[in-house]
């Protein structure tokens, strides 16, 4: 799966006509390790119609900061460069796609 | 198709009781839940899990364990189970589908208890977390505090000292039910502070959070103290609401299992026959991983035994 950065950020997520999903991870994460494989499920799945991307938030502080990451891992989902919905802590495949396919 | 075994939960507990099921060529089923791993996939170091000279990473130890179950062919599914039924065989619903089996195994483990005040939800991960562990990395020079009086307060207070410059363990008694070694340890640790008897009675803030309004709880005076981050360590839950009305719970919602009539008795058995529990869900006590893997196998073993003697007629 992709990994977005503080630099490619804009270009990726912000300008996309797409809705992406950002997964803000860590290596010494535990449950990152366990939300990890469930979002490439989701990006499999989802095919054509989202982006999913991962951002690791100990290289890409800016964005960490920006979005005000306090809890890893924390799944945003924009649209249009903005959030529109975020989920807080492992979250399931099904609720994931739900969530982009709406 | 029915499994002989469907294991609830993926600890220490479920994972162990897969092994056992597994190599004694039982079918079984390991429905994982929401936290994959279970808690051990919350902390760090690992140091008395034996076996493991160096100590051992939490998320390493668990994600070992699976590979081991997974080598003797139990089945893995990420799904969080909703509702048991016992008709012929046991129906087990999850949010996306229904399996069914000879004997069930239930090892959903416990959860971090919050305190339950609707200023706390809405700014969980905006300040208010329950594992120092994962989340202290955010607050990096910030001003923390951690709520609670037992050894995982004292634990966490010490670990955020790697990040927080000054930590407030908050407890609403003055007495501390840490053990003397770990109190003693962060009493000593100049980055702490200690502040007794005060009863947390909201999380202030919109956004993200500002401070923490305390109640004296000797003379009822309030005062808001500011802080960035509020950690919980206030205790754990059994993860059994699901269970209520099928199996017997005590009344703090832990499994209840029979208390064995002879020595050879089963030790694992629920209220329901064939279900049987392991883990953190049964164990208000020693909730330690060793011990959760130990009732993990022999819940596996209560369960063959159990099958020898009732699973071969033909329920299908
Ligand atoms: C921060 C922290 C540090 C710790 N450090 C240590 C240590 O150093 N040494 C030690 O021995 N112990 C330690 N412990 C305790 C140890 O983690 C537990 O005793 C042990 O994990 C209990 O194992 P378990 O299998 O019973 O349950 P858990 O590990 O709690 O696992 C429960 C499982 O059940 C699943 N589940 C729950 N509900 C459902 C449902 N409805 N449907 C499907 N699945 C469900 C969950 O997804 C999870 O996989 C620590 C705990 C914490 C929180």
């Amino acid at each position: 799966m992709a990994d977005v950065t503080d630099q490619t950020f804009d270009a990726e997520v912000l300008q996309s006509d797409k809705p992406v999903l950002v997964d803000f991870w860590a290596v010494w994460c535990g449950p990152c390790q366990v939300q990890g494989p469930i979002v490439e499920e989701v990006a499999a799945a989802v095919g054509d119609k989202a982006k999913v991307l991962k951002l690791n938030v100990d290289e890409n502080p800016v964005n960490a900061q920006k979005y005000g990451i306090m809890s890893i891992p924390t799944l945003m989902v924009f649209n249009g460069g903005n959030v529109t919905k975020q989920f807080i802590g492992v979250t399931s495949k099904d609720t994931l796609l739900a969530e982009l396919n709406k | 198709m029915t499994y002989d075994v469907i294991i609830i939960g993926s600890g220490p507990a479920g994972y162990t009781a897969a092994l056992y099921t597994s190599r004694a060529f039982l079918k079984t089923l390991v429905l994982s839940g929401f936290e994959p791993g279970g808690q051990l996939t919350t902390t760090t170091e690992v140091d008395n899990y034996p076996g493991f000279p160096k100590g051992i990473m939490g998320p390493q130890l668990v994600t070992d364990m699976k590979a081991q179950v997974e080598r003797f062919g139990a089945e893995i599914k990420q799904e969080v189970v909703t509702e048991i039924n016992k008709e012929s065989v046991f129906t087990i619903t999850t949010q996306s589908g229904k399996y069914t089996a000879k004997t069930v195994i239930v090892a959903t483990g416990a959860s971090a208890m919050y305190l339950g005040l609707p200023s706390e939800e809405k700014l969980k991960g905006k300040g208010v977390s329950a594992c120092a562990t994962c989340d202290g990395f955010f607050f990096r020079g910030k001003v923390v505090t951690v709520i609670g009086g037992g050894d995982t307060a004292m634990e966490e207070a010490t670990f955020l000292t790697k990040f927080a410059p000054k930590v407030t363990v908050i407890h609403r008694r003055d007495e501390f039910r840490a053990s003397a070694i770990m109190l003693d340890r962060a009493k000593k640790d100049e980055r702490i502070t200690f502040l007794t008897n005060k009863i947390v009675e909201e999380i202030l803030g919109e956004t993200e959070v500002t401070g923490v309004r305390l109640k004296d709880a000797k003379t009822g005076e309030m005062i808001d103290y500011p802080t960035q981050g509020v950690f919980l360590a206030i205790g754990h839950k059994p993860n059994t609401d699901f269970l209520k009305g099928f199996i017997d719970l005590d009344p703090k919602g832990y499994v209840a299992v029979k208390r064995a009539e002879t020595p050879l008795s089963p030790q694992t058995e629920t209220s329901v026959p064939g279900v049987f529990a392991a883990g953190d869900c049964v164990d208000p006590r020693y909730r330690q991983a060793i011990v959760a893997a130990g009732q993990g196998c022999m819940a596996a073993m209560d369960a063959e035994k159990y099958l020898e003697t009732h699973g071969t007629e033909d329920h299908a």
